[in-house]
Order: structure tokens, then sequence, then C-alpha cells
């Protein structure tokens, strides 16, 4: 057997109050793609960043192509032949897409020399790209393709893609890996990072399993099963979620031609979205991030106010109602963004149980506010859904994300809605609270209760929906029953691939 | 190297602690500053400081305290208010201003039947003439996104203009042979806001910055309206989206931080000025944007910073007087105290890290 492209053996990183890596070894061999696997916490991000230089570990090894590697900085690591495709894409809007790679080039050559170079990649690699578009005008998968060619005209050896998979559609998903198998089969080792354990099964070559800093296991994931994967992850045997197939009762809930102009300049539009809802039901809308999940959730929740006549609850109409007259007749909703929205992060728990609990909770008698009260309700949520926290008197900011989703969720739930609507309710929250969280949904849609769970996770909504819909450019496409649906018709309802035809061609 | 690190959770401790530490940093380097002044520091400090409290003259002084700190609190409560929800309202002084001139400009219309619902009546003007001015930003902002803290500080200037004109014109003491001003409300028994119990300094603007002292405390704490402005302040976004109007909650926090300039000012020219005249405004306005902070936009916090500030303002006279000291000196002695309050504050929320390490996320 040749020489591991990459080894690592024994880094440890410490940060004060946390060991991030103890002890970590693992080697990726010439042309593998390696899948690193662990829970929001484990340590993944703090060892990529020590190989691409961002971060230096306290002790340890590293060793690339057999020769001691320990790069000062992302640019060493970048000319050792180390390329990292950030979650996060850092591009300027107002640039092409050739400048934005140009601004991340050491020696960029001139213009159009690497717009021709940008063709002939995205050409070879199957990444269809037009080096002259304003990134400010690309689909988050054409953006992601930006990031990945920028990489591959560094000719990297080792690739490091950090949950490439979460912006993309399906059909985006079977372009990017074909790309990745074709950058293996010419040699290219790929670290790929997920939470994504499908993606994994059909993708890569060897899986390291991190948890809580360790390495706490090692396997092939072509013959491991997800949910072995899962509980390695997890360290205990995973709860499927149960539901007991009940019958969907009387519409409660119905959008008419729901339509409302965008909020910003780059906002988007919501477009004739209709819909009924019935008790004791759970519908999943999928899609793309920034197709108007965040405005459908606005308009439920009655944060934006929409015209006469869209939104009728119990058969009457309330487009007009705010949000704490909504939550008096039992429409409740959880935004996405925990910290800012679902919760002011500098006040208390218990302060945040009063900002949604005040109304249905009786925390408040002719606008005196009973802190008393709120304290016990906040008390409640925390015991009810596990809300791990020295006391309900810490700031919101103070808790771990998946913590304050229990709570966030947890504070609707737990105000009997009629109505509950979610947004991205197990984003970034590990498995464990993931799927208490969504047993949460499913006991409430069985006590008759409807539920509309927005998630860009296909997998959590095809596990908990009985009917899926899904936005696409801000229009809702007719939801259809989620058993017996394909990968390929949802990715069909999301709105497919952009520039597919021109893929592979 | 130092670098700051973001606590978990804001510290209780220091958020108590800065006014303290900031007060004493004032202290060291203001000694400092009148050193090389060439004055004795700690003569000065103790000039400042102590002479007014319990100086050989501080009969005179005592009452002195209240009669500046209550103008001080009664605007900083307001503002207080609305800074915490994150409306800015800079215009405090034009609406002192407008206040004065609304309560002095009632008292006098009644002018010389005497009544006793002619004060009360006062009150109320003062309160309106503030708030109308207040509002004017308000409404301009909900109806338009204007910034309010550039219409509120324009309205000052206008209110000035209006301040010289009426002292020229439409309230000049028609028995003022010829000289700018108002007629002397002092001597107006109905219309004068006098001392409750004579040579305390207490009269009733002092009563009223109590009422407001408890009144925003117990709003702040305990009241639906008070936790609006509280999450509005920390999180807009989540704010709405716990029920919270934001255009009203601007209507009513401009709304409510002008009237209690209005009725400061009404306050004042019916009792210790006396008289509308061309430069009736000293500066309260402003002084209490720095009260507000130094008091934590707390109202009892406010209250004791208004009563320091007070006293910097006094002892800062007795300084002048006695030592010498340039009035520029000690109003960048005040300006310290703002200064090294925001400095210390940044301790409530970071911790100092001192050593080097890299980047951490």
């Amino acid at each position: 057997m040749t020489t591991p492209l990459l080894s690592l053996s024994g880094l440890t990183k410490a940060y004060p109050g946390v060991v991030a890596n103890d002890d970590v070894s693992l080697e990726i061999g010439q042309g593998e793609i390696h899948a690193l696997l662990g829970e929001n916490g484990a340590g993944k991000s703090t060892l990529v960043k020590m190989i691409y230089g961002l971060v230096k570990p306290d002790s340890g090894l590293m060793k690339f192509n057999g020769e001691a590697f320990a790069p000062q900085d992302p640019r060493t690591a970048r000319a050792g032949g180390v390329g990292m495709v950030f979650q996060h894409f850092s591009l300027f809007d107002a640039l092409t897409v050739a400048e934005n790679i140009a601004l991340g080039m050491e020696n960029a050559p001139a213009m159009g020399q690497l717009a021709a170079r940008i063709r002939e990649v995205s050409q070879s690699y199957g990444l269809p790209l037009s080096p002259d578009r304003t990134v400010g005008d690309l689909s988050a998968g054409e953006r992601q393709r930006v990031e990945i060619i920028r990489c591959l005209l560094q000719d990297p050896k080792l690739l490091i893609m950090d949950e490439p998979t979460s912006v993309l559609t399906p059909q985006e998903v079977a372009i990017l890996f074909e790309t990745l198998n074709k950058l293996r089969s010419e040699g290219t080792s790929i670290l790929y990072i997920s939470h994504k354990l499908e993606e994994i099964r059909t993708l890569c070559d060897a899986a390291t399993v991190l948890r809580l800093g360790k390495v706490v296991g090692a396997c092939i994931p072509a013959e491991t099963t997800a949910r072995d994967m899962a509980e390695m992850m997890v360290g205990t045997a995973l709860k499927t979620p149960q539901r007991s197939g009940n019958e969907a009762g009387e519409i409660i809930l119905e959008l008419n031609d729901l339509s409302l102009p965008p909020a910003s300049d780059f906002g988007m539009p919501l477009r004739e979205v209709s819909l009924s809802l019935r008790k004791g039901e759970v519908l999943g809308i999928g899609g793309v991030a920034g197709n108007g999940q965040d405005e459908l959730l606005d308009a439920l929740s009655g944060e934006t106010q929409v015209a006469a006549g869209m939104i009728t609850y119990k058969g009457v109409d309330m487009s007009s109602l705010g949000p704490n007259a909504r939550r008096a007749i039992g429409l409740l909703s959880a935004p996405e963004e925990r910290l800012g929205h679902a919760a002011a992060p500098d006040m208390s728990l218990v302060e945040n149980a009063m900002l949604t609990g005040a109304t249905r909770e009786g925390l408040e008698k002719g606008g005196m506010l009973d802190w008393t009260a709120a304290r016990g309700f906040a008390d409640r949520i925390i015991e009810a859904f596990d809300v791990r926290t020295p006391s309900a008197a810490n700031a919101a900011r103070s808790l771990s994300g998946g913590n304050l989703q229990k709570f966030v969720i947890g504070r609707e739930v737990l105000q009997r809605p009629d109505v509950l609507v979610v947004n991205q309710p197990t984003w970034g929250v590990d498995a464990s609270a993931a799927a208490s969280i969504r047993q949460a949904l499913l006991d409430l849609a069985e006590g008759g209760a409807a539920v509309i769970v927005i998630s860009q996770d296909l997998d959590e909504l095809m596990e908990i929906s009985d009917r899926f819909a899904a936005l696409n450019e801000g229009r809702l496409s007719p939801p259809r029953p989620a058993a017996g649906l394909t990968v390929d018709e949802i990715g069909l309802m999301m709105g497919g691939a952009h520039d597919l035809e021109a893929a592979h061609g | 190297m130092i670098r700051l690190e973001k606590r978990p959770q804001p510290s209780r401790a220091y958020a108590m602690a800065t006014p303290l530490l900031a007060v004493l940093a004032t202290m060291i380097f203001g000694g400092l500053l009148f050193a090389v002044l060439g004055k004795d520091p700690v003569q000065s400090i103790i000039t400042i400081f102590w002479e007014p409290l319990f100086g050989e003259f501080a009969f005179y002084y005592r009452p002195q305290l209240l009669i500046k700190g209550a103008p001080l609190v009664l605007i900083a409560i307001g503002l207080a208010l609305g800074f915490k929800a994150g409306i800015w309202n800079i215009g405090a002084e034009g609406q002192y201003i407008m206040g004065a001139i609304f309560g002095a400009g009632v008292g006098l219309a009644f002018y010389p039947s005497e009544s006793v619902f002619i004060f009360p009546l006062m009150i109320l003007a003062g309160a309106f003439g503030g708030w109308l001015w207040a509002t004017i930003p308000a409404v301009l902002k909900v109806k338009f996104g204007t910034n309010e803290i550039l219409v509120s500080l324009m309205l000052v200037y206008v209110a000035e203009q209006l301040l010289a004109s009426v002292s020229l014109g439409l309230l000049k003491n028609p028995e003022g042979f010829g000289f700018p001003g108002s007629r002397n409300l002092q001597q107006y028994a109905s219309a004068h806001n006098a001392e409750l119990i004579t040579g305390s300094g207490m009269h009733w603007g002092v009563v009223a910055a109590f009422i407001a002292v408890i009144f925003a405390y117990v709003l702040l704490a305990r009241h639906r309206l008070g936790f609006a402005i509280r999450v509005t302040g920390e999180a807009p976004r989540a704010a709405r989206f716990g029920g919270v109007n934001p255009a009203r909650l601007i209507l009513f926090c401009l709304g409510i931080s002008g009237m209690l300039a209005g009725l400061a000012g009404m306050f004042e020219v019916a009792g210790p000025a006396g008289q509308i005249t061309i430069d009736f405004n000293v500066g309260y306005g402003f002084t209490a944007i720095i009260v507000a902070f130094l008091g934590r936009l707390h109202p009892v916090g406010i209250l004791l910073a208004g009563l320091l500030m007070a006293l910097t303002y006094i002892g800062g006279d007795i300084a002048q007087s006695q030592l010498q000291l340039p009035a520029a000196a000690i109003q960048v002695f005040q300006g310290m105290l703002l200064f090294f309050l925001l400095a210390f504050d940044l301790l409530t929320n970071y911790r100092l890290r001192f050593g080097n390490n890299e980047v951490t996320t």
C-alpha cells in the first residue's frame, strides 16, 4: 500500500474549558473520499481548521504525502495542496465570477486568461458556470460552484468540503457528486463533512466518527447502515419518532392566493400560495433556503400583514390580526433564527418565556406582568423538553443551539396550539435532540393540532410529514401525500437544478 | 497581547460596578488634568465633590442639588425609556424649551387673575408642549422613515429661535422697560412653582422627578409596555415576533420623553428661572443624555446619576470661583465621566484575556 496522502496522529487542541480535539488520528489515502462525521460540537470544524492552517494544534503530528506538515496559515496550506470549500461562501455579490475568483488567488492571471481557465475547469468537471455572470444573480448551488472552481484552479491534492449539500436541491447534489467522483478518479482526495448519512453512504470510501473531540470509530460507509453511523455519532441508541397514522380531521387553516411583495431589494416575494391544512396532520414544506420560507412564516405568525381574505382560520378571516391576537386564537409559530427572532439573546429564559407565552399562559393581567408565573412556565419548558441550562435565569445566548431550539419549540408546544408553524425546527441541533423535537411535533399532531414544518432537511420532512409541498421562488407547489414520493419528484417540486442540461453534456 | 472575549452572558457585577469605576477614573484623570493646569489636584477634587455637600456654604449648595438635579432626572428618565428601545431622542433640549414656552404662556394668559387651577393647567400645557415637539420626529419616522436623531436635534434649534422670538415678542413683559423676557412668574402667586419647604430646594419639579423614577421603574419591571421597550432594544425582530407594534412604540417613547422634558422646562420656568428669556435653556436636555447613560438607563441609577451630575455642576462652579479653574476644564471633567463609563461598559459584555493565542473560531 502506498503512503497515505494525509495522516494525522495524536492531534490535540484545547480551548479554555473545552478540549476540542483530543488525540485525534486518522489517515486519508490517495484518491479517497473520506467522511468526517460527528454532531455539532464534536470537533470536526477544529480538526479541518488545523489541516487548513487556521488553527494551530497544541500537540500532535500531521504528515502530508509522507512529509511533516504544519501550515502556519491558509496560504501555506493552499501552497501545500490543500483546498477548502466552506459552508458559508465568501463572495462579493456585486462582482463577476471571474473577479471573485481572481480576488482569492495569489498571482491572478489576466482576466481573459482566467476566464478561459474557469471555462476549461468548469467544462471538464461538469460544473456549468459562466465567468462573466454577476455573483448576486447566482443560485446557492452556483455560488458553491464558484468556490469549488476557485479551489480546483489551485490543483489541490486534498479538497476539504464542509457540509456542501445543505444548500442544494437533489439534482444539484447529483451534479456535485459526479464532480467529486471525477476528482477522485484523477487522484484527488476529499475530506467530506456532512450530517447526511445517506449521502455519505453513496459517496464516501471511508469514514471517521468524532464525538466530544475524540475519534470513537471508523467504518466503511457503504457497508454500514445510516442508523449504525448515527448511533456511533450520538453514542446511544436512537429513537425513531413514532407516529400512529391518525386520520386528518376538518380544515382548520386555509391560505388563499397569499401574495406578498418582497420586503427588500434582495427579498423574495410570496406568489399566490394556497393550501388547506387539516387538524391532526403534519404538512412538510421543503425547498432550498431563500425561496420564501422566512416570508411565509412571518405572514403566518402575523409579523407581516397580508391583504384581507388571504388567511382563513377556522373559517374566519384573520389576515389583519397581529402576532398576539393570532396566539390568542391558537395559531402559534417558531421562526428559524433562534437568536434575535425566536428569542432575545441577552434576555433570560424567563423573559423569553414571557415573550410569546404572555397571552395564552395568563402571564399578564391588565398589562401587568406576572414574573413568578413566567418563571414557572420557563421551568416547565426546561423540565418537559430537557433543556440543559443551570437555571431559567440564564441568558438565551448562553445556551447551546440545540438547547435553545428545544426551549423555543417547547415554549410553543406547551401552549397547546391548534396550529403550529415551525421553520427549520432541528437546524444545527444534534441527532438526539432533533429526534425529541420531531417526536414532540408528531405528538402535537396526534393530539389533534395541525403542524406546518418548513425545513431544508428532506429526510426530516419525509420522516414526519403526512403531506409534502415545496417552496420555489416564492411559489408553493400543490401538496402531495408524502408516502411514496421519490427523490426525483421531490427535486422537481423544489425547482430541479439550475442549468441542468449544460452539465455533463 | 490583550484580547477581548465575549462573555457567555452579561456580567451583573460589572454592570453595577462600571459607574463607580468610571467616577473613580474620572477623579484620577481629572486630577491629573487639574495638576497640569497648575492646580492642586486633591484640593480641586475635594472642592468639586465635597464642598457642595459638607463645606462651609453647604446650606446654600444643598438645595441647589435638588434644583439642578430634578430637571436632569426628569428628562433622563424619559430619554432612557426611548434609549432602551433603540429610539434616540437627542432633542430633549428643544422639548424642554417648548414645555417652558407652553407652560409660561398659559400662566401669563391668565395674568393677573388668581386661581388654584392655573398652575395645574400650566403643568398640562408644559407636558403638551414637550410632547408636541417630540411627536414631530416620531410621526416623521413612522410615516417616512426619517432619522429621529437628526430631526429631534434640528428641532432644538428651531425651538431656540422660537424662544428668542417669544422673549422679544409674544411673551415679552409689557412693563419690562423694553428688556427682552417675560414677566417673572415668581411674582405671580398662582403660577409660581414655589419651594414646598423653605430652604430645601424642594419644588413640584422635584416631586415630579421622584414620581417619574417610580413610574419608570414599575413600567420597565412589571408592565407589558416596559417589557416591549426592553425587548425592542435587545432584539427588534424578536419584539415584533412577540407582538410589539414598532410604530406605536416609537410614538410612545418619543412622546413620553418629550412630555417629561416639557414638564422639566415648565417647572424650571415657573420656579428657579422665573421667566422666559432668550438664554433660558442651559443645556439640561443634552446633559440628561449623559445622565441617562451614567445611570445605566435604570430609573434608580438615573436618580443617583442626576444628583452626581448636579454635584459636578455645583462643585464645578465653586472650583471656578475659588480655584480659578477654567470653565472648559470642568466641561472636560464632565465629558470624561461619560467617556470612562462607556469604556468600562465594555467589560460587562467582554472580558480581557492576556496572552498570545491564535484566532479561535
